[in-house]
């Protein structure tokens, strides 16, 4: 860190003007490595929960596991980049109809296949082939899930991070 | 070696959780329950339960950590000094714990044949054979979680949004004014460099 700068800096007489030049130099300084790695993790968690969310039907995982990892995403940007930039990102009002939107799609399922003649969330009914319903209604169902719970984990983050 | 695997764990398990009740240090006691959570998640492995395992890794060592530490930013990092324990508490304690103990004298040995579940198998074995064919998803765990069991599943996710709805009235998220949205007092972000400190650190 000495080395990086310059002699004539560090030799400056005036304390004021060496002050004012580190930090125009350094803005930020001590959080560079970690943002940097940050940015380049994100995208691959997010990719990763919506592997976990879509694949849930043939591996491990689905709706819950899903959203606390897209979830995980956003802490981790809020925890590096500060609580104010992940509002920017994410805000909560849209964190608020995330999390009515996804209990709204499961119920709103189980609502369409009463409609449809069948019972509650008995997916049978939404296609003409009961293997393509059920599939459907899986797919809707587990969305729902997940999109709640990461509405959910963020609101969490933020009701317990902008306290402090 | 199974045996051994889940033995090493279950130690690893206890030692854990007596440290954190040990520790005094609230802090190590909250990265100590981090650990507890991911030995358990390899518990789960070992039993076979992958997507149980999943996510007590992903909520139960990451999440909720996270969240106590945002808990402790409201507190501090020790724990109060405790005052005089009485004996009448520690008598309640012990025969408390020891009814409890007594209690899971009767609970099937893991993987006992003779165990409720094995017992009557009708149920597990029917959804193992026929779910392909009934729900069509290679992992039966998703069909008896959404599809089956998609009531309960339903109850699960309105507990969940509950939860959301709990913490916003209680906590709130209100909007910050202008002159509030200085970003030096935003969590991990970098403090505003002092003078005394660029003089100290270059």
């Amino acid at each position: 860190m000495r080395r990086a700068i310059p002699r004539r800096l560090t030799q400056t007489t005036s304390r004021a003007n060496t002050e004012n030049t580190l930090v125009k130099l350094y803005p930020r300084q001590r959080h560079r490595v970690l943002q940097v790695v940050t940015k380049l993790v994100i995208p691959f968690v997010l990719m990763f929960g919506l592997y976990v969310q879509f694949h849930g039907d043939y591996g491990p995982g689905g709706g819950f596991q899903a959203g606390v990892l897209f979830a995980s995403a956003f802490i981790l940007h809020g925890l590096i980049f500060g609580l104010q930039q992940t509002r920017r990102v994410l805000s909560p009002s849209v964190l608020r109809v995330m999390m009515s939107l996804g209990v709204l799609l499961y119920a709103g399922t189980g609502a369409l296949t009463l409609l449809m003649g069948g019972n509650l969330l008995d997916y049978d009914v939404l296609a003409h082939d009961p293997l393509h319903g059920q599939h459907w209604g899986i797919f809707a169902v587990e969305l729902g899930v997940g999109i709640t719970v990461t509405g959910v984990i963020v609101t969490l983050f933020y009701g317990f991070a902008s306290k402090r | 070696m199974e045996t051994v695997v889940a033995i090493v764990l279950l130690t690893f398990l206890a030692i854990v959780a007596v440290g954190i009740i040990v520790l005094r240090d609230l802090l190590a006691a909250v990265v100590l329950l981090g650990l507890y959570s991911l030995i358990a998640a390899g518990a789960f492995v070992v039993m076979d339960a992958v997507d149980v395992a999943f996510t007590e890794a992903a909520v139960g060592s990451g999440v909720s950590t996270i969240l106590f530490l945002g808990a402790l930013s409201f507190t501090k990092h020790e724990q109060k000094p405790r005052g005089n324990d009485s004996i009448i508490a520690l008598i309640f304690v012990v025969i408390t714990g020891g009814l409890l103990i007594y209690g899971t004298l009767d609970m099937p040995h893991y993987g006992r044949a003779d165990s409720a579940a094995q017992m009557h198998p009708d149920l597990a074995v029917r959804f193992l054979e026929v779910s392909i064919d009934e729900v069509g998803m290679p992992n039966v765990v998703t069909s008896v979680l959404a599809s089956y069991r998609g009531y309960d599943t339903l109850g699960e996710t309105l507990v969940v949004f509950a939860a959301g709805i709990a913490v916003l009235s209680l906590l709130g998220l209100k909007r910050r004014r202008p002159e509030e949205e200085a970003p030096e007092d935003a969590p991990g972000d970098t403090p505003k460099i002092d003078p005394d400190d660029v003089q100290s650190q270059y």
